[in-house]
């Protein structure tokens, strides 16, 4: 850490963040005890499942953060230079989902219909063997994992250095190495996704599907860093830093995002309503039917209705208050998201909520944001030697 | 500047000030109001939104038009569509409901934005009171360049702090270009 950055966190913030880190902390081992039990008490199919729903979560706010990171490098603007370190943290994280795969990896054979004992009398799961079979999708997730950390890595190391030396070339090299990975992100986090959750109904398949979860990892990510900047914003050094434009724009992105997700959520629906094909189709016959309409119905109306309303006003994204409120809003909702992906290829008749799928979201979550916390201490919070930091800074002051 | 006193009793619209950037306009705006003037306007080549503090504009009218146009288009879409599709021309497609909401979303949607647009842009023609023929302002022949270079601020004589000699030296002070009187 060097001294005399003047965006190093003030000993007050580190104590908030020190503070948030430890109640995130004992949320998490409590989260974890009680899946503990839930293991053991519960039927392990159930127990993978509700893992998985938040494993899925905070992997993608995890790479939601990585996402937004490289997008911003080769886009700019204000807002992003305000979060990156934030993003940074948030990416840094990603070492953490890597441990918490383990579980997934050691019960594929609990959690996925195709890799039960007797799945081969499937003829769709017996044409895609050569592709999911238990050593090439522990090997894929392996893989994934590891490009993830190696973009992770290098993004987070070249803009520390530039911290410390202030060399010009590395905000080049940072942009360069963010084109291309972009496109890793998207390709890999497809095919991860499609190994992670699509393949849980092995003879259904969408072709919108990563893009759709790419999008939604995306907005839990800023949802999550909105939240915690603003938590941030009244201690020096952010306190004053931050101005109801950079606000503004973020509010905007959220917006957005929201629209992106309900626009693809759409495109992946009136393409199979339209086409009706019988091995496309039983998605949303699961989902349309005992019950689970109803959670269709609450992420129409609350994952895209109601927050787009509440951010077509200016006044609530300006307002900090208010615009955390609806970040918490959009998290608590994009874990509804998730649980509406995985739950009902399991639960075909009726509607079934189980506390796990509660337990595991939270208890994981608790885990992510203590280390999320930890990470976000260790640095300065603001780049203080990137190019456009004066110019950001400078968003929404005119003289 | 010098006005002789047949000009100084014929009546003007107002007072403009040039300036160079848009920053300096912003400024001179602000300084016109801390100093009580309220009956002003500025004119730029492109919208300045800091402009909207000091020149109070806050009439927000269109947002509630295009709104409302938005849920009427919605409304029409979607409604249309389901009486064409039971009442007027009911088809059985592969077992489909009649009202196969899905497939009427692309078309409501349509609707909306139509409704909605075209709302947005005729809303603001007439809030705006165009298309207006004349203008006292084009009466200051370097005010073509408000559509090019130019950022202009004009305190109009209706203001009650108006002074046709204050005013101008106000104006100068503030660091303009050019102060001219704009003839009626």
């Amino acid at each position: 850490m060097i001294a005399d950055n003047p965006y190093t966190l003030s000993p007050a913030a580190v104590n908030d963040l020190r503070k948030h880190q430890s109640t995130a902390l004992i949320v998490g081992i409590v989260g974890m005890l009680a899946m503990v039990v839930g293991f053991f008490l519960t039927e392990h199919g159930q127990f993978m499942r509700s893992y998985l729903v938040g494993f899925m979560f905070w992997t993608g706010t995890a790479m939601g953060c990585l996402a937004l990171m490289m997008i911003q490098y080769m886009s700019g603007g204000a807002w992003g230079m305000m979060i990156r370190r934030s993003l940074e943290a948030g990416s840094r994280t990603i070492p953490l989902m890597m441990l918490l795969v383990i579980p997934i990896l050691a019960g594929v054979t609990v959690l996925y219909p195709w890799a039960f004992p007797g799945a081969d009398h499937l003829k769709a799961v017996h044409d895609k063997r050569l592709y999911l079979n238990v050593p090439f999708f522990v090997a894929r997730a392996i893989l994934f994992f590891g490009v993830w950390c190696l973009l992770m890595f290098l993004l987070n190391r070249w803009s520390l250095e530039q911290d410390r030396t202030g060399d010009i070339n590395l905000a080049r090299k940072l942009e360069k190495l963010s084109g291309p990975g972009i496109v890793i992100y998207a390709f890999t986090m497809t095919f991860a996704v499609t190994d992670w959750v699509m393949s849980l109904d092995p003879t259904w398949f969408s072709t919108v599907y990563g893009l759709l979860l790419c999008v939604g990892q995306c907005l839990s990510a800023l949802a999550t860093i909105v939240a915690v900047l603003i938590l941030m914003a009244d201690k020096p050094p952010l306190a004053g830093l931050i101005t109801k434009r950079h606000l503004h724009d973020l509010g905007k992105l959220m917006l957005a995002l929201t629209m992106l997700w309900a626009y693809l959520s759409f495109s992946q629906l009136i393409l199979i309503w339209s086409g009706n094909l019988p091995e496309e189709i039983s998605y949303y016959i699961n989902r349309l039917n005992g019950g689970w309409e109803w959670v269709g119905g609450i992420l129409l109306a609350f994952h895209f209705g109601f927050p787009f309303l509440l951010l077509l006003s200016q006044a609530l994204k300006k307002n900090p208050k208010t615009l955390r409120i609806i970040a918490c809003y959009i998290i608590v909702i994009r874990i509804v998201d998730v649980f509406w992906l995985v739950e009902p290829n399991f639960n075909k008749a009726h509607f079934q909520l189980h506390w796990l799928d509660l337990a595991a979201p939270i208890g994981i979550g608790g885990l992510w944001f203590s280390y999320f916390f930890y990470q976000l201490r260790q640095r300065p919070i603001l780049p203080v030697n990137a190019p456009d930091l004066e110019k950001a800074l400078n968003h929404g002051r005119h003289h | 500047m010098s006005h002789s006193e047949t000009i100084e009793t014929t009546p003007i619209y107002g007072i403009m000030a040039e300036f160079t950037n848009p920053y300096d306009l912003v400024t001179a705006a602000e300084k016109a109001k801390a100093a009580g003037y309220y009956r002003m306007d500025a004119y730029s080549p492109y919208p300045i939104e800091d402009l909207e503090e000091p020149l109070d504009l806050h009439d927000n009218r269109i947002s509630l038009f295009v709104l409302l146009a938005g849920i009427c288009g919605a409304t029409f879409g979607f409604g249309f569509l389901s009486w064409v599709n039971t009442v007027s021309y009911p088809l059985n497609i592969a077992g489909r409901p009649l009202i196969s909401a899905p497939m009427f979303i692309p078309i409501t949607f349509e609707c909306t934005i139509l409704a909605a647009g075209l709302t947005s842009a005729i809303g603001m023609l007439l809030l705006n009171g165009l298309p207006m023929p004349y203008h006292p302002v084009f009466n200051v022949p370097r005010f073509a360049r408000a559509s090019q270079d130019g950022f202009f601020l004009c305190i109009e004589s209706v203001d009650p702090k108006f002074d046709r000699r204050e005013t101008a030296l106000f104006l100068e002070s503030l660091g303009a270009e050019e102060v001219s009187e704009v003839a009626n």
